[in-house]
């Protein structure tokens, strides 16, 4: 098994040159390659042996996992499966208990720097990593070790990137991202809630393709699909320039397939290929659908992001239902009023005591 | 007793330039800058272009108000000294005498504090305070700014504080700063005025034309 070829492989299970081809255009439109990397694609996919792959879940929901398996035929994430050869998965495979943990470290002994693993869900601290363990050893524990080993680590979610909902406010289990948890490795982050198949499969094709890892930026993301904001490429976007605005849900903008703004989309902060790539092999992602952008992609989404139903946060130390311009108008009031108070004040005093001027 | 008005040039043509483009500029950035977070005309056809030209002339104004900024910078070292960077440190023990006197004369409490030619020690203070503001305004706007830009502008803007601060707080002061200096502006303008009256120091035209009235005893 370990041995295939890529195509041979993809054939093998009934995908077509056609198939592959288109899937090779796909990975190319992803990483914002021209068409000419095609071939290029094509032949190292073709000839290149199957990538061994660990999946690690620590404190996740699994949607990482759903949003690859949920797909039809034939798709980008059936040949994601194909093109890797996935020795451990605790949702996917059969094998389970003391077997299962046996076949994760002999591929760390056994390929030990040649395999990738992939990190989905975040890794708790506090109190020695105690709130997530798995047949016994901490989440932290393996991670060092699986990544620790690998030629690099994918970490895919939120959670796995930069903590997500676990590290949410007050993170009573100490929970971090991969990068916080073990120090040293290789990691590309892919964040979102949950990571869009299309940007694992072009991390690991580009990898195959060009013998390395995609250039990352600041926050450890890929430029291809980190490199620009949703708002940049919304398909929304011309009816936020224009003015046109939802202010309610299901007023007649709403309808009309207005610029979801004032419903709080966080789409202009928030840097993600969503637009293009979009989920489930293509066929929505939030914004198409009427709700506005959470910034599921962004560090710490779940505080900074909030309220996502508003463009501002609160300010800081004020209370639920005060806004940043209702605090604004209240103390513009105030010095208007104390302005006015001082000036009726003042000249009260005055007449009182006729000042002496002269030139 | 009488006292004898000297008339006193004090404001250079670069303070007042820079004086008057900051109010149209924060004028101008205000009302753009809460249609921005809070847009409250709409479009009735997608031809228009009100969010694009509303964000157009807020850019615009933003680099006349960084260029001014740095221009009155420049003349705190270059211009008189009236205009010089010391005015705006009125921290030794005279000026602070002086800042407490002041407060008690605009408590109503006193009816004197010290004429000046050029900014009081509490009006330096402050200005000082506003002037970082200006600073935090400006460099969380091209912080905000360097999102639609790429590679090296959007490094030069500032953009690599998004990856310590969420971009969030930074647009939430952003946008609390522009409030703040909505309250000084109003404050402001009503002291001026106040102390034009009650000083008849010409103090009102003296940032038209430049020069003040003065008696005697001015520092
Ligand atoms: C006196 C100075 C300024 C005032 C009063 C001001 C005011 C504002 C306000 C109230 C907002 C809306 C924030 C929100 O709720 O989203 C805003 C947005 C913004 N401002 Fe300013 N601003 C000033 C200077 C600047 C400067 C110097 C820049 C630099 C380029 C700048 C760039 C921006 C940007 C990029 C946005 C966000 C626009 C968007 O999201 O489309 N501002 N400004
Ligand atoms: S819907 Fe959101 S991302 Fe799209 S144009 Fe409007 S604000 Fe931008």
């Amino acid at each position: 098994m370990k041995e295939d070829k890529i195509f041979d492989a993809l054939s093998k299970n009934g995908v077509s040159r056609r198939d592959f081809i288109k899937f090779c255009t796909a990975m190319a439109a992803t990483m914002a390659l021209p068409s000419s990397f095609i071939p290029k694609i094509a032949d190292a996919l073709e000839k290149k042996q199957k990538p061994i792959l660990v999946w690690l879940e620590f404190q996740d929901c699994c949607g990482n996992t759903e949003a690859l398996l949920r797909a039809s035929k034939p798709t980008v994430a059936e040949i994601v499966l194909d093109i890797l050869s996935v020795e451990y998965h605790e949702t996917i495979m059969a094998a389970a208990g003391k077997q299962a943990e046996k076949s994760l470290m002999d591929v760390v002994k056994n390929h030990k720097g040649k395999y990738i693993t992939v990190v989905e869900g975040s890794i708790p601290l506090k109190d020695g990593g105690v709130y997530c363990t798995i047949g016994g050893r901490t989440a932290v524990d393996i991670a060092r070790e699986v990544c620790g080993n690998a030629l690099a680590t994918i970490a895919v979610g939120t959670c796995a990137t930069y903590g997500g909902i676990p590290a949410a406010n007050p993170n009573p289990t100490g929970a971090v991202g991969v990068k916080g948890a073990v120090s040293g490795i290789n990691v590309i982050n892919l964040p979102g809630c949950p990571v869009n198949v299309e940007n694992i499969t072009a991390t690991v094709v580009h990898y195959l393709t060009f013998g390395a890892l995609p250039t990352l930026d600041g926050l450890g993301r890929p430029y291809f699909a980190y490199g620009k904001r949703i708002h940049d490429n919304c398909e929304r976007r011309a009816h936020f320039d224009a003015g046109q605005f939802v202010r309610k849900w299901g007023d007649e903008g709403h309808r009309l397939g207005w610029c979801l703004y004032e419903m709080g989309c966080k789409g202009p902060e928030t840097y993600k290929n969503c637009p293009t790539v979009k989920y489930n092999e293509g066929t929505s992602w939030p914004v198409q659908a009427g709700h506005g952008c959470i910034g599921c992609a962004a560090p710490h989404f779940w505080d900074t992001m909030t309220p996502f139903y508003r463009r501002l946060p609160k300010p800081p130390g004020v209370s639920v239902e005060k806004t940043a311009d209702k605090i604004g108008i209240g103390i513009a009031a105030a010095a208007a009023a104390g302005v006015a108070a001082h000036a009726i004040a003042s000249a009260a005093k005055k007449k009182g005591k006729p000042e002496q001027e002269t030139e | 007793m009488p006292q004898q008005r000297l008339r006193a040039y004090v404001w250079e043509f670069p303070v007042r330039l820079t004086h008057w483009i900051n109010a149209l500029c924060i004028v101008a950035l205000s009302v753009t800058g809460y249609y921005i977070g809070n847009p409250f005309i709409h479009a009735i056809s997608s031809d228009q272009y009100i969010m694009g030209w509303v964000r157009l002339i807020h850019f615009v104004a933003a680099y006349l108000f960084t260029v001014s900024f740095l221009l009155r910078i420049y003349w705190s070292i270059a211009g008189n000294k009236y205009a010089n960077w010391k005015v705006f440190f009125p921290f030794n023990k005279k000026r602070l005498k002086q800042i407490a006197e002041s407060v008690r004369f605009y408590m109503l409490i006193s009816k004197k504090q010290s004429h000046m030619l050029g900014h009081s020690a509490i009006a330096g203070l402050t200005y000082l305070f506003i002037f970082l503001l200006f600073l935090v305004e400006i460099i969380t706007g091209f912080v905000l700014y360097s999102q639609s830009h790429y590679g090296v502008t959007r490094t030069l803007m500032g953009g690599w504080l998004l990856d310590i601060i969420s971009v969030q707080t930074i647009r939430l002061y952003h946008h609390l700063i522009t409030w703040a200096l909505i309250v000084f502006a109003v404050v402001h303008v009503y002291i001026a005025w106040f102390v034009d009256i009650h000083e008849r120091n010409g103090i009102i035209g003296s940032i038209f034309g430049g020069y003040k009235f003065v008696t005697k005893d001015y520092e």
